[in-house]
């Protein structure tokens, strides 16, 4: 016997508020009686705890993503779906999205940041699309902490082992690290995949009488109410909701790849989901509200792989690899030959019906019955928001300026933060090359994919530097556009559109929904400016551990298209003898830059100021140049400042440079002055750059040698190439493995 | 010349394999499902990297067993070439078609990066283009390509000129006398863990792997030629 029996009755429900325990307000306890007209069941609460859960109701920032653009004239698919889609000619269409899995990585790295990967590539492939590429923004706390060093490794092993065994290239990403990720790092997986527009799937239950079929792995007990789960604060007693992180099986998932890409070629397919987050339930209300019908399930006819599973347990279980489809009635035999074929089970546990209930059925007996769209419709909650005092004294606040006698030394210093070391040791671990189509690896501002059959590429990076969001979100949150575009004009890529992953704190602390208001409107303000509309993303609150919230980090992801592989840019000088450009002048910027937090331990003052316009123009003359073949190498100006950005353009060469400069040193080299490139040019090409690209100014020549020298009025810094390169490879490597 | 890309599941460069032989070969090429039973009609067989079966055994254990499997070794025994790349080069050591063992990689960790290999041996029908004690830059990306195999096997190996590829410079993952690559005493089935299809074309960082297929070509356009004389 099921322990359906032990459950709680509607009205212990209601006399002990048990709804509380799971999840739901006593507003929402209320709405859902209205709803139904009756106490829920047990089973029923359990449905609306999930499916109202901020992960996936979005309740609270609902009215806040209203302000992005999400249509433009690329644009096939925007929020809503699985992944959002963009035309990029040639019938071909990208699609992308990134999602989070914070709270999971939190308590169980290794399967926590597997099923991340897991899920946001059944997002991708559920719209129709082949996944060519996969990308991880990673944030940990302080690594002298060996907690977060035993988080990071398997963090890394965990995207690793999923993404490397279903062959699809992990290419790009970020990592950095911060205090504030002590207890609660954050792991977004993107995902982007390439498809013909004809094939373009939608997760929507059309047509009475057709059969809903269950495809994948069978159901256990593992990831029930992950959802809510994921919409609560870290705390000493997360380790007790283990069982609320799911397992994976990156084998399965292969197979599933596979078979449901041979489905959507299929003319009986109606409709396709996703179990992800809330499992069953969102895949079967969500399609049946889509299309404004209704599903009658059998949950007797559900795989499953433990005995006497109840109803609750069936549908909030969040089991990996699993998807629902809607097909054409009579045809599932057809269909089940397609699972047959890579041994996976095809299960028809259900019709679409008329009447816009999800009614599920256990045992002869209609054990649940809630209208289809309710449960997709959680009320809308509008937080109070607060200036934060930190805001009003960081604004007032004198601006820092740097003292430093040794500039060599300095420089040496900032190229082994962790945040600013080499990635090798991370980047290594992943397959980047797998699929053959991988032009730019992993280390560049951008990774490029190949379009195969083309000429094309796509263009891919994510981008939040959270600093300077602490300081001023606004302004942080158009930056972090700003600088994912930058990223993707210098591979030589058009901005297409982002994704986006909004990382905040809890929300009813009205300080933290101050910042997630003042984040989403600089973020909405830069993407009109910058014409890349919002085409999916997700939000990931409570990311706090104790009562400390992390910093504001809303990651963008954004994919670019580059219409002539013969024209892609890198950060790496090419040629001896190239002229050295720096584009755009520094201001005496260090608010929340690389440098300060390495000095003073913390951000202060004001971030770098934005001009949106000059961005905007900027970054269309420096992609009008690369793509006319002007450019040996192009990279953008951000973290570390000018210093940085040289060294990277050195650094896996066998050249140097010889570079002179007028202006003050600290500034020139360490400022984080907004709208800046570093870009060498042939001495054939000096004039056409110089006349296509404005503000910018010669300041030296690409070496055959292994030193970088930098020359100004008061000073000259000499490095050696060699061994700055061998300590800043060092780091991570030399970390991870004295301390373990 | 016709080759088999052989598919098992959780096969992952099987399409890599396909495109290196269509387009950067310019050849016929074929993927063969596991569950076949024949490899008549085609000139050479490849064995893809991937995770066949998820490796969630030994890597390759499970392929080994596979229907297609008996096809494969009887191609071999007719001197038709096998080639192994990677979880291939693992399903031919578990199949018994090369001696040795896969360990995991000495620091445990999975390692994707191109390295530089010898050519040790030019004289195969997989390397007649490349010069002897060529180095070639060619990519990896393997957990468990720490080939181990005892003292007596390794003189064997040695003595028959059956080492084709060592890694030069650091070795990456502990392999036995830095082996990156072996042949058959026969000749014609080569295992190897770097990826020569991740490597045949100059847009994705070096072309050095596709002259492995031109020398497969090249053979096979010979004994063609040599049967149709005879």
């Amino acid at each position: 016997m099921p322990l359906t029996h032990l459950e709680p009755s509607p009205e212990q429900i209601e006399q002990e508020k048990i709804y509380r325990t799971m999840g739901l307000t006593e507003d929402e306890y209320v709405e859902v009686k209205r709803l139904l007209g009756r106490k829920p069941n047990y089973t029923e609460t359990g449905l609306f705890s999930v499916m109202w859960s901020e992960h996936c109701s979005y309740k609270t920032s609902k009215p806040l993503l209203k302000q992005f653009p999400t249509s433009g004239k690329r644009v096939l698919q925007g929020p809503g779906e699985g992944a959002g889609i963009i035309d990029i000619g040639d019938g071909q269409a990208v699609v992308f999205k990134i999602e989070s899995h914070n709270h999971p990585s939190a308590i169980e790295p290794y399967q926590g940041a597997a099923t991340g990967v897991g899920g946001i590539i059944r997002d991708v492939f559920s719209m129709g699309a082949r996944p060519v590429a996969l990308l991880d923004s990673l944030r940990f706390g302080d690594l002298n902490n060996s907690r977060v060093r035993y988080v990071f490794e398997e963090v890394v092993s965990g995207i690793a082992g999923y993404g490397n065994c279903i062959g699809i290239p992990t290419v790009g990403g970020e990592l950095q690290f911060d205090d504030c990720y002590n207890g609660n790092p954050l792991v977004n997986a993107m995902c982007v995949g390439i498809m013909n527009h004809e094939d373009i799937q939608v997760g929507q239950a059309r047509g009475i009488g057709n059969t809903v079929m269950y495809v994948g792995a069978s159901t256990g007990r593992d990831g029930i109410n992950g959802a809510t789960f994921a919409s609560e604060e870290i705390s000493d007693k997360s380790d007790e909701k283990r069982s609320a992180v799911q397992v994976g099986d990156p084998f399965m998932e292969k197979l599933l790849v596979e078979a449901c890409l041979e489905l959507t070629k299929h003319e009986a397919l109606v409709g396709i989901q996703d179990m992800g987050a809330a499992g069953l339930v969102s895949s079967a209300s969500e399609m049946a509200a889509k299309a404004g019908v209704g599903i009658h399930m059998n949950l007797d006819l559900i795989p499953q792989r433990e005995t006497e599973m109840t109803p609750y347990e069936m549908m909030l279980s969040e089991s990996q690899e699993r998807m629902l489809i809607v097909i054409k009635k009579g045809s599932e035999e057809e269909i089940k030959a397609i699972f047959a074929r890579w041994g996976l089970h095809a299960v028809a546990v259900g019709e679409v019906i008329e009447e816009e209930v999800l009614r599920l059925e256990h045992k002869g007996q209609i054990v649940a019955e809630v209208p289809s769209d309710a449960l997709a419709s959680a009320p809308v909650r509008h937080m109070p928001s607060k200036v934060p005092a930190e805001y009003t004294d960081n604004q007032a606040a004198p601006v820092w300026i740097p003292v430093i006698e040794d500039y060599a030394g300095t420089i040496k210093k900032l190229l082994v933060q962790p945040t600013l070391a080499s990635k090798d040791w991370v980047t290594r671990q992943y397959d980047y090359m797998v699929q053959t189509n991988t032009v730019v690896a992993p280390g560049s501002d951008a990774a490029v994919v190949r379009v195969r059959g083309t000429k094309k590429g796509l263009a891919m990076t994510t981008d939040c530097n959270a600093k300077y969001l602490a300081l001023d979100p606004l302004v942080g949150g158009k930056i972090a556009v700003a600088e994912a575009a930058r990223n993707i004009v210098c591979s030589g890529a058009v901005p297409l559109g982002i994704t986006d992953c909004l990382n905040f704190g809890t929300p009813e602390n009205p300080e933290v929904f101050w910042e997630m208001e003042e984040s989403v409107k600089g973020m909405a303000e830069a993407c009109k400016v910058l014409e890349t509309p919002v085409i999916s993303g997700n939000v990931s609150l409570y990311n706090e551990t104790d009562h400390e919230a992390i910093d504001p980090t809303p990651v963008v992801g954004m994919v670019g298209l580059v219409e002539d592989l013969d024209r892609v840019a890198t950060v790496s000088f090419k040629n001896e003898g190239d002229a050295v450009y720096v584009v755009g002048q520094a201001a005496p910027e260090f608010g929340g830059s690389a440098l300060q937090i390495m000095f003073e331990g913390k951000a202060s003052g004001k971030p770098p100021v934005l001009n949106l316009e000059l961005e905007k123009k900027r970054q269309s003359q420096v992609l009008a140049a690369i793509q006319s073949g002007l450019v040996s190498s192009a990279h953008d100006i951000s973290e570390g400042g000018l210093a940085a950005a040289i060294a990277d353009a050195v650094f896996g060469t066998s050249l140097g440079a010889d570079l002179h400069f007028t202006t003050d040193p600290a500034v020139e080299l360490f400022s984080e002055t907004q709208s800046r490139y570093l870009i060498s040019v042939p001495e054939a090409s000096m004039k056409a750059f110089e006349s296509a690209v404005d503000g910018a100014v010669l300041v030296g020549r690409v070496t055959r040698n292994d030193k970088i020298t930098l020359e100004f009025a008061s000073d000259t810094v000499t490095l050696d190439r060699p061994e700055l390169e061998k300590d800043w490879r060092g780091v991570l490597s030399c970390i991870m493995s004295a301390k373990n | 010349m016709k080759t088999a890309v052989i598919v098992f599941p959780g096969s992952n460069c099987d399409q890599d394999m396909y495109y290196a032989i269509k387009d950067g070969l310019g050849e016929e090429v074929e993927y063969v499902w596991h569950a076949e039973t024949s490899l008549d009609g085609f000139d050479a067989v490849m064995i893809p990297g991937g995770f066949s079966y998820g490796d969630y055994l030994r890597s390759g254990a499970i392929a080994r067993f596979a229907g297609i499997m008996p096809a494969v070794i009887e191609a071999a025994k007719a001197g038709k070439p096998v080639l192994g790349v990677c979880n291939g080069f693992q399903i031919l050591l578990e199949a018994g078609l090369l001696p040795g063992a896969m360990l995991k990689n000495k620091h445990l960790k999975f390692i994707c990066e191109t390295v530089h290999l010898k050519t040790e041996n030019n004289e195969t029908l997989f390397t007649s283009l490349y010069k002897k004690d060529e180095i070639i830059r060619i990519p990896i990306a393997h957990g468990e390509g720490n080939y181990y195999c005892d003292d007596e096997t390794l003189q064997g190996l040695r003595d028959n000129h059956q080492i084709v590829f060592t890694y030069d410079g650091e070795n990456p993952n502990g392999s036995r006398a830095d082996i990156a690559g072996i042949i058959n005493k026969a000749g014609n089935v080569l295992g190897m863990m770097p990826h020569p299809e991740r490597a045949a074309d100059a847009l994705l960082g070096s072309d050095d792997g596709l002259r492995l297929f031109q020398s497969i070509l090249n053979h096979w356009r010979e004994s063609a030629h040599a049967a149709y004389t005879s």
